[in-house]
């Protein structure tokens, strides 16, 4: 269905190119930090999401560890920034080490539960996320517990850094840009997701992405015809599990602080989940509209709300309505209609209006 | 060993793990009042957990829904009755234990009946479109459960909030050198009395007969000319309201609670289910005195251990046993 | 009398269809046998009859009324008992338990229990027994039994003999003509020894679609159109 060109699914095409290039350009476009500070955020969002995606939508199962994985790769890189002060060695221990425990716990997780019952399984993560929640909160002396660590970025991110400079020893613009760390912490972050993005797409459209759409759409044929579910299943829980670590590792370089909040707590996988549900399942396009879509949202529409509900305050009910705390209320009722009524999402039911023309 | 075994099979086999149990910590902690408060604890925690768990399991052993806004019912079990013994204030503070305790009786039944409407709807509206498609129950639930917490927060605020006790459920009973909390006991013999009756229920009558037959093999129970789909609105529903019992009694026993409780609770009650094996509530019961027990021993003797005590049980329980402890016949 | 008919039925499991054109008239009374190979869809039809699959396009009558959208449930109602491959056992119930679920009211009928009891002694002998503990023959037994607790209309057996030994397929046999006295069966089966002898009627399904009717005796005489239908002589 997604192989053959039609409109719709030309169209989800451009989308997500128009995005691509827009988180290229961006910190030329919107030259504000709170803009930049967005676009990186849109960029790992993306990635974690997209992963998520190679789960839910290509193998049916749901797990809600995947911010615990993210989790781990961040805490892996803010403690190793933080012991071994801010070098490119600290940055790789911390992603290998993440990426490591990842890897180990998913394995486990995988062997325990995937081969009992899929339904088990979405309990089971539900366990070992919380689990991994208390954790954080309660070895402080290596996570900083509720508050969290902060730490410096490598040199290379330093807003100080220059990366060009003008006669005059001047950091150097471009179309009236600093040419600063700060740039090349945004570019370190958008290539990184880039390529982890690509790699994933590479997976989907392999011979492996094909076995994966067999077992979601009849799990006892692929069976029958001799597909280790099990295996294929293990085996796509640990690539987005490291993958979602990665992309923990990079927000962490990126924020430059690291807590529960950013990292692990409940709300991220639940922004995933809606990321993924608004944009579409099973289409690793949908992660990328999703992602920008509940982003975007997030920064700008909560505000919006806010400034809409005081404008209005003078009028019954719909302040009430729009107060920003009733934000994750109105985006539960629209993640339950989109279920019922669009569960392919955005990128999905794009894709199919092309089929019928 | 297989002799061993045997011997072990007719004393009650995996029913007497929480007897090991209790037997093992007897011999770490050493001393015996501790020992008895604690196993007190555990108990009464067990059967509270039993009720919020026991609808979970037989909703999925019945028509394989998986519902994650169950803990929602606990959370609203909790409240209600919280603030129905806020209400009722006055005849909670008065001197007569017969005030007192319709006061509490007022409490949890708005919690139950609140717990059967809201069961009602959870099924028709939000669950009965997607029976037989897990992947949009997982979410849907999990969306409604986002909802609930919401209008909870909404109507409750997040604020911590107080929850009054009638008198007479106050204080302990001496015995010895052993004091056992009495709403502690309260709890446990409340527990057991709902268990009872579900236990005669499923096992005495027609009805229970059904829902028997029904999570051994759906299909076939209609093939003999019943209708399973309309018995599952009705298991749903006291399954939801046993779960807003369970968040009252909850209420009560912790008398300071967060609109965060149902989320906490949840991963437990998932444990318990997981634990027991789907299906049975004689499996619920038994994970619910075994995680109530072990949280309540190793909270004493290793606290920084206590929340991972319950992830390190389900782990072991489930490499001994895949499918649970005493899962229905399938 | 036709009892039931089905017309130009097609079902499908998830993308694939497994009956193409279904079209047959069995009459009422004696056992009507419906052979067919591995996977040509004998199952898929009774199932299609019973409602746990929906057939579409097509329907099911019986005695004239189309039943083919009502739910399983009120299918069995009307005096259609479903006699499944895996038996359909209630493991966990005992003997008895698995019996009063089959009865339209909870209670049962003396004479018919111990008709039951008369056929299959060993259910009596087993009655306050889990079912899980029968040997696979006593549950074959207790799931025919089950299907005729209360007076039918027409009972849907899909082959029961498979795996019993040689001497509970006799009594299997027995039990099965005594029945179709009053009752119309629908046997599907792939032990033709079995089926002829009792088959008055019969029909063969090959690869979703009817591929012949008629008696069971002239079909029993033509070893060519057996051998080009069923080739399952070895």
């Amino acid at each position: 269905m997604n192989d053959t060109l039609t409109t719709g699914s030309l169209t989800v095409k451009i989308i997500v190119l128009l995005i691509a290039a827009l988180l290229l350009f961006a910190p030329f476009l919107f030259q504000d930090i709170r803009s930049l500070e967005v676009a990186a955020r849109i960029c790992v969002f993306i990635v974690l999401v997209a992963s998520y995606d190679l789960l839910i939508g290509y193998t049916g199962i749901v797990s809600f560890a995947h911010t615990m994985f993210f989790g781990l790769g961040a805490y892996g890189a803010a403690i190793a920034l933080r012991q071994m002060g801010p070098g490119w060695d600290a940055v790789l221990t911390g992603a290998v080490a993440g990426a490591f425990v990842s890897l180990i716990l998913a394995i486990a997780i995988g062997l325990l539960s995937l081969r009992v019952k899929a339904i088990f399984f979405a309990m089971i993560t539900l366990a070992a996320a919380s689990v991994a929640m208390v954790l954080a909160s309660q070895l402080s002396q290596f996570t900083g517990g509720e508050d969290g660590i902060t730490y410096k970025a490598p040199d290379l991110f330093k807003p100080a850094t220059k990366l060009a400079v003008t006669d005059d020893g001047k950091v150097a613009r471009l179309f009236g840009v600093r040419l600063n760390g700060k740039l090349a912490a945004y570019y370190f972050v958008f290539i990184t997701c880039l390529v982890l993005f690509l790699l994933m797409l590479r997976l989907v459209g392999s011979p492996v992405g094909t076995v994966l759409k067999a077992i979601r759409e009849n799990e006892a044929r692929a069976e029958a015809i001799g597909y280790r579910v099990v295996a294929y299943r293990t085996f796509v829980f640990c690539v987005a599990a490291v993958i979602a670590s990665l992309a923990g590792t990079v927000y962490a370089i990126w924020l430059k602080y690291t807590g529960p909040d950013t990292a692990l707590s409940f709300t991220i996988m639940i922004d995933i989940l809606l990321m993924v549900v608004i944009g579409g399942m099973g289409t690793m396009y949908g992660a990328v509209i999703g992602a920008v879509l509940l982003v975007l949202a997030q920064y700008y529409l909560r505000d919006l709300m806010g400034s809409a509900a005081e404008a209005l305050s003078n009028v019954p009910v719909l302040p009430f309505i729009l107060e920003p705390d009733r934000w994750l209320f109105w985006l539960g009722i629209i993640f339950i209609l989109l279920v019922y009524f669009f569960p392919q999402g955005i990128a999905g039911t794009l894709a199919r209006k092309g089929d019928k023309a | 060993m297989d002799q061993l075994r045997m011997t072990l099979e007719r004393f009650g086999g995996v029913n007497l793990l929480p007897v090991a149990v209790a037997a093992v910590a007897f011999v770490l902690i050493g001393a015996p009042s501790s020992w008895v408060t604690l196993t007190v604890a555990g108990l009464a925690m067990g059967m509270m957990i039993f009720l919020m768990a026991s609808g979970l399991s037989l909703v999925f052993g019945l028509m394989d829904v998986l519902n994650f806004g169950h803990s929602a019912f606990v959370s609203f079990g909790a409240f209600v009755a919280a603030s129905v013994l806020g209400w009722l204030a006055g005849w909670l503070g008065s001197d007569s234990v017969v005030l007192n305790a319709a006061a509490l009786f007022a409490a949890f039944t708005a919690a139950i009946l609140f717990g059967l409407a809201a069961g009602w709807f959870f099924e028709t509206v939000i669950i009965k479109p997607v029976y037989h498609d897990h992947l949009r129950q997982i979410l849907i639930t999990m969306g409604a459960l986002i909802v609930a917490e919401q209008i909870i927060l909404a109507i409750w605020g997040g604020t911590p909030m107080n929850v009054p006790r009638p008198g007479f459920l106050e204080g302990s009973i001496i015995i010895g050198d052993v004091a056992i909390e009495i709403y502690r006991a309260f709890a446990f013999l409340l527990g057991l009395i709902v268990y009872v009756a579900l236990f005669a229920t499923l096992n005495r009558t027609r009805i229970g007969l059904l829902i028997r037959a029904g999570v051994e093999n759906r299909e076939m129970v209609e093939a003999l000319g019943f209708r399973i789909d309309r018995l599952f609105v009705g298991v749903f529903m006291v399954g939801s309201a046993l779960a807003a019992l369970g968040g009252a009694m909850w209420a009560g026993y912790e008398t300071l609670i967060t609109p965060a409780l149902g989320a906490e609770l949840m991963i437990v009650v998932f444990i318990v289910v997981i634990i027991g094996g789907l299906g049975s509530i004689e499996g619920t019961l038994l994970g619910a005195i075994l995680v109530g027990l072990v949280a309540n021993y190793v909270g004493f003797l290793a606290p920084k251990l206590a929340l991972a005590s319950n992830m390190i049980l389900m782990m072991a329980i489930l490499l001994w046993r895949p499918n649970g402890l005493r899962p229905a016949v399938r | 009398m036709t009892l039931l008919s089905l017309k130009s039925m097609q079902t499908n499991i998830d993308q694939y269809a497994v009956l193409h054109d279904v079209t047959l008239d069995i009459p009422e009374g004696g056992v009507f046998v419906l052979l067919g190979r591995n996977g040509a869809g004998k199952t898929t039809t009774l199932r299609s009859i019973m409602g746990l699959w929906k057939p579409s396009p097509g329907s099911v009558h019986f005695r004239g009324r189309d039943i083919s959208g009502l739910h399983t449930a009120e299918i069995a109602r009307l005096g259609i008992a479903f006699v499944p491959e895996n038996m359909g056992i209630f493991g966990g119930l005992t003997v008895q338990e698995n019996l009063v679920l089959a009865t339209a009211n909870g209670s049962f009928d003396q004479d018919r229990l111990e008709r039951i009891w008369r056929l299959f002694p060993a259910l009596e002998t087993f009655w306050t027994k889990a079912a899980w503990s029968l040997s696979g023959g006593q549950k074959q037994m207790l799931a025919v039994a089950r299907a005729i607790i209360e007076p039918r209309e027409l009972i849907l057996i899909d082959e029961p003999t498979k795996g019993l030994a040689p001497s509970i397929v006799d009594a299997m046999a027995e039990a099965f003509r005594e029945i179709s006295n009053n009752t119309t069966i629908l046997l599907v089966e792939q032990n033709f020894e079995f089926a002829r002898a009792l088959g008055r009627d019969m029909a063969v399904i090959d690869d979703g679609r009817i591929a012949h009717t008629g008696t069971m005796s002239n079909f029993v005489a033509d070893k060519d159109l057996q051998d080009s239908l069923l080739s399952l002589s070895a």
